[in-house]
């Protein structure tokens, strides 16, 4: 096994119609149960290949991807996620690299079954086993004591920080191997940035996780690598103490001190 | 600025409730002599337009007439209908007279009525002079009931609604979710343009090309409950289709795409994320569209073949509220014509139980 859990090589990445691509040429390793962020400008890819390490990109067609993104696991070892076709695959994609995002997206059912949710899709029925898994994984995320009196309320009225850690409990709950987080905070207030940030530093005693920020200090408190991006290209890539502290480009040391972006 | 926008919303608010009184108060007034007459009992009284004879006081006669369901008649063909109609005036006016003056006084400001009440108080002068009694020398009187009419309607309405809600839904879902992006536009299109059929055109259709299809498939008439249920269904499909395509497309991608982010198919975000949260958009869909096969006249008086008959099984002609009223509005009078209030209102009370209680079933809140 290598150290990495994920590698993308040589990636380009473009959107139907688009007349140039939106990532050109990334090479980017995820290390193992250690948490990467993706930094850089509005509009230079963050996004972009985040979602195409679980290929949610696929759900609206045309677009193009080029080059390959290795996924090692030990069930199916060395997988080229690009090359994927079949249902079944993207399902078993999806469920090994589980992603939260921006917003937080509630399903409109009751607390207990977001979270029930996917499992029941793993085909679990026993509702003990369900039970425990809910209760486990809203442990996780520090949501239990909050909401375990009011299970079977509808989700959607939790707030923000909260639905926000119901999703992140929702993918948790699924036992992933690596989680994509896509600007997890961005929509909620201090406290729960932090909560969450603290929730993100225990998982990473479990998972491999990708995480795209705005927030500098937000990389510089929870990261062990960071990626900067500028423009649909992957700038700099080094460990975040590097990163923050000594720069090799130009354009990083502007961007991580505000010069730009 | 801010008054003159308030005042404005309120006042179109107050115009709409003043309408929903107005109607249901002239439905009411106009009914009320029926309602007299006939009391709840015409809800189950299959007879319409039948000849009956009274022995002892006239607002007992539903207990003494013979039940011949079978003599009933189509009153828009039967020529001895004025005469039965004059017969049974007599009755109806002597208990009527009052109220009949208070509905003209009442009727006088809003309406202008002044033709409808001429013509309520010549008919009832006529009834003076006519005879009361038969041949025989007893009292007859005509019997109204709506139960064919009012059993006609719902049965149309729920084959309507079986047949066309899980077709536009498909239809919906199909548009929403499922269609190549170039075949959206194109038929999207086609189904507004359905939409904007008008209903005698459906009506029409259905009694020349679809009525004897669907006879040659489940057999009997062409004419039927059947093919007007469907004919109903076919008319409300599009209508249903665009609104629900247009509720599920309020679903934001990002739900979307964090059920399938942790594995679900297509059909599992549709069943579990798109319904669920297009939910009152749907209900809201199928309840107007309910609303319209309930109350929908020109396409169903084409093919329900307009008999007061309950028809035995599907595949038999029968009747319909709106039918009824509208083949026989215009040949109505007096007592006749408050039947066919009575009716109105019957048919504006069930549609205002059905929707309020779809609504309120289905749109409860907090519950999963
Ligand atoms: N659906 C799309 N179709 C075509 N182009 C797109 C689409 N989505 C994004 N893009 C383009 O791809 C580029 C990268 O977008 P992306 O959303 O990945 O940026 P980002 O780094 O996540 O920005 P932000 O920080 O604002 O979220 C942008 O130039 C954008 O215009
Ligand atoms: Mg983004």
């Amino acid at each position: 096994m290598t150290q990495n859990k994920m590698e993308v090589k040589d990636f380009s990445f473009t959107y139907k119609g688009a007349a140039k691509p939106s990532l050109r040429n990334i090479n980017l390793p995820i290390e193992r149960k250690k948490v990467t962020a993706l930094i850089g400008p509005s509009g230079c890819g963050k996004s972009t290949l985040l979602r195409s390490m679980n290929r949610i990109h696929d759900l609206y067609p045309g677009n193009k991807y080029e080059g390959q993104i290795m996924l090692h696991t030990e069930d199916e070892g060395h997988t080229d996620i690009l090359t994927l076709k079949k249902e079944n695959d993207f399902i078993w994609l999806r469920q090994t690299v589980g992603m939260v995002f921006q917003k937080p997206t509630p399903f409109p059912m009751s607390i207990f079954d977001n979270i029930a949710y996917g499992l029941r899709l793993q085909g679990e029925k026993n509702k003990a086993v369900l039970q425990e898994k809910v209760e486990k994984s809203l442990k996780d995320v520090a949501l239990w004591k909050e909401v375990k009196d009011r299970l079977n309320d509808d989700a959607r009225g939790l707030s923000g920080g909260q639905q926000q850690r119901l999703c992140i409990a929702r993918v948790v709950a699924l036992k992933p191997e690596v989680i994509l987080f896509d600007e997890p905070t961005s929509a909620l207030d201090p406290l729960s940035t932090l909560a969450i940030e603290e929730m993100i530093f225990e998982l990473k005693q479990d998972y491999t996780i990708a995480i795209v920020t705005h927030n500098m200090q937000q990389a510089s408190r929870i990261s062990d690598y960071t990626a900067f991006m500028y423009l649909g290209e992957l700038i700099e890539f080094d460990t975040t103490d590097n990163i923050f502290t000594a720069p090799k480009k130009q354009q990083t040391e502007d961007y991580i001190t505000g010069k730009f972006g | 600025m801010e008054r003159i926008f308030r005042i404005i919303s309120q006042s179109s608010a107050t115009f709409l409730f003043f309408v929903l009184i107005a109607t249901v108060s002239v439905l009411y007034l106009y009914a009320k002599p029926a309602i007299e007459q006939f009391g709840t009992y015409f809800i189950i009284d299959p007879r319409w337009g039948v000849e009956v004879t009274v022995k002892e006081s006239p607002t007992k006669a539903i207990q003494t007439t013979p039940s011949s369901p079978q003599a009933s008649s189509e009153p828009t063909t039967t020529p001895t209908e004025e005469e039965n109609l004059e017969d049974e005036d007599t009755q109806a006016s002597i208990s009527d007279d009052e109220n009949l003056d208070n509905l003209d006084a009442g009727l006088d400001d809003d309406l202008g009525g002044e033709d409808i009440d001429a013509q309520i108080t010549s008919d009832d002068e006529d009834d003076f002079e006519a005879n009361p009694t038969n041949a025989a020398g007893e009292k007859t009187e005509v019997v109204y009931g709506g139960a064919v009419p009012i059993v006609g309607t719902i049965f149309s309405t729920a084959i309507a609604m079986l047949f066309s809600i899980p077709i536009a839904m498909g239809i919906a879902v199909f548009l929403s979710e499922i269609a190549h992006e170039k075949l959206v536009a194109p038929v999207g299109i086609a189904i507004e343009l359905l939409a904007a059929i008008p209903s005698i055109i459906y009506g029409m259709w259905a009694l020349f090309y679809f009525g004897p299809f669907i006879a040659s498939i489940f057999g009997g008439h062409s004419v039927s409950l059947l093919v007007a249920g469907l004919t109903l269904g076919v008319m409300i499909i599009p209508f249903m289709a665009a609104l629900s395509r247009d509720a599920i497309n309020t679903t934001p991608d990002v739900l979307k795409e964090s059920a399938y982010a942790m594995g679900a198919t297509k059909l599992e975000v549709t069943k579990d994320i798109i319904f669920p949260y297009a939910k009152a958009g749907i209900i809201g869909s199928i309840i107007i569209s309910l609303g319209r096969a309930l109350g929908e006249t020109m396409a169903v008086a084409f093919v329900i073949g307009g008999v007061f008959e309950f028809a035995k099984s599907v595949t038999d002609p029968t009747n319909s509220i709106p039918v009824v009223l509208a083949n026989n509005f215009a040949e109505s009078s007096g007592l006749s014509m408050n039947a066919l209030f009575y009716l109105a209102l019957i048919l504006f009370v069930v549609s205002f139980i059905i929707i309020f209680a779809a609504k309120h079933y289905f749109l409860r809140r907090n519950k999963l």
